[in-house]
């Protein structure tokens, strides 16, 4: 598949694995902040072909990990009501709420559906007009022009049975709260590439000069990665802070100026709370006063909402970059992708389900 | 979630007011709305992510950077033996996995 498999090249792997090899000469700690690449640098065994110097930490760029339990739980009280479809995208269904997820509220009769676009969403309820259809509006900024537009299309289609729970989160302001921690230890990061591809990094800079931290915009091919670190350490090795881009192809310094339009015309910023990190100032998306009618929270009364977390899982530090999986003791006993304690074993994004499928023979 | 798949646009139409395409995916064809690149044409490479073109992709781009890396791997060949001495991790079957 051209746009693939150029770069999933092994001996262009190779070739960039050695000149980081030959361009470092001190350690350095690097973030690579989606959950996806987490899950690509494991797949590869890229981290491997790293010399020792380099730490790659993991961020916490997994939206089915940072949703709130709070939201996990209104979700799972919204598609218990009877005269509900509640379409989720697939990762969703077995994230733990605090006692249940939405799998087990499928299988105790409510019409839980895995949708792969809002878009259909939005043809299930207009098939279904005498039924409910929430969507569950999670994800980070490379879902937020989808989800937005599902609002604008419900809106034009006059659909009244049609509204989201929105759970948006965006990474800029996570750098913030991961570089002003004071156990911070990222001293560069790879930026996820699909974000920027509808963002673009101009908020970037901004960050890179007040933390003296270089930031490159990464891809997800293991050529991709390996280039992004390259860059990464280049500049921390000439103690340059600047923000590069090494996934021209797809990433332009603007981004995608009518998707960002649309995200604005339908959502606003505001406070939101990360699973596992806590509340992070102006770090969400959430609808505009203008779509309220659409808001699921507002339709359906379920405040009354008292989560329970597990005492024993650690992802929020595991978000943070601040532990690894395997550090865990539940990991891998306790909690399985079968039965995870925590939503970072659940996701094809989350760093613990990474490390377990991936290096299970290694460290378990 | 964020894992964007590369696809080819094999045709552009409109649906309910928005503009869509069917995209090819290595064989595999599916819809896709095309609303963020209103750009896009027939057989233009785009990036899909849940059902959305995010952005297309910059055939000049993709090639200059395959041009400057290729550079350093030829460089490294001609120099040799760096490689030899590269931990044997799973990069050698790189070619036999496929992204969903």
């Amino acid at each position: 598949m051209k746009h693939l498999s150029e770069y999933r090249d092994a001996h262009l792997v190779h070739a960039i694995a050695a000149e980081i090899r030959k361009t470092v000469t001190r350690p350095w700690v690097l973030m690579e902040i989606c959950g996806g690449q987490t899950h690509a640098i494991m797949r590869y065994g890229l981290d491997q072909l790293l010399p020792p110097e380099i730490e790659l930490v993991h961020g916490p760029g997994c939206p089915v990990c940072v949703t709130s339990l709070e939201l996990i739980d209104k979700s799972l009280a919204i598609a218990s009501q009877p005269g509900v479809i509640f379409t989720s995208y697939g990762d969703m269904l077995r994230v733990p709420g605090s006692h249940r997820d939405l799998f087990s509220v499928r299988a105790a009769g409510g019409d839980v559906r895995v949708v792969y676009s809002p878009l259909d969403a939005i043809q299930i309820a207009q098939k279904n007009p005498d039924k409910q259809v929430v969507f569950f509006a999670i994800g980070f900024e490379t879902t937020a022009p989808a989800n937005a537009m599902s609002v604008l299309q419900a809106h034009s289609l006059g659909l009244e049975n049609f509204s989201v729970l929105v759970s948006h989160v965006r990474v800029p302001p996570a750098m913030h709260a991961i570089l002003s921690s004071p156990q911070n230890r990222v001293q560069g990061f790879l930026a996820a590439g699909h974000v920027c591809a509808v963002m673009g990094y101009w908020e970037y800079p901004p960050i890179a000069k007040k933390y003296a931290v270089p930031v490159v915009v990464t891809g997800f091919e293991p050529v991709d990665i390996l280039q992004g670190i390259l860059m990464t350490v280049r500049l921390l090795e000439n103690g340059q802070v600047s923000v590069e881009n090494a996934y021209k192809r797809t990433v332009t310094f603007e981004g995608n100026q009518p998707a960002q339009g649309v995200i604005n015309q339908v959502f606003m910023e505001c406070d939101r709370k990360w699973r596992g990190i806590g509340m992070i100032p102006a770090s969400g998306w959430c609808l505009r006063p203008e779509y309220a009618a659409f808001d699921a929270e507002q339709r359906f009364q379920v405040n009354q909402i008292q989560p329970a977390e597990s005492p024993i899982c650690i992802a929020g530090q595991i978000l943070q970059g601040l532990k690894k999986p395997d550090q865990c003791p539940a990991f891998g006993g306790e909690c399985t992708p079968q039965n995870p304690l925590g939503a970072t074993m659940v996701s094809s994004e989350g760093a613990c389900a990474a490390y377990y499928r991936y290096r299970a023979g290694l460290q378990v | 979630m964020c894992l964007g798949v590369p696809g080819k646009i094999v045709e552009i139409y409109e649906n309910s007011g928005l503009q869509m395409g069917k995209i090819d995916f290595g064989g595999v064809t599916r819809e896709a709305c095309l609303a963020y690149v209103p750009e896009a044409k027939v057989g233009d490479y785009t990036l899909i992510h849940v059902g959305f073109a995010l952005n297309l992709i910059s055939e000049e781009e993709a090639q200059e950077t395959l041009d400057l890396l290729r550079q350093i791997s030829d460089l490294d060949q001609e120099l040799g033996q760096e490689n030899s001495t590269a931990p044997q991790a799973s990069a050698a079957v790189l070619d036999q996995k496929t992204d969903e």
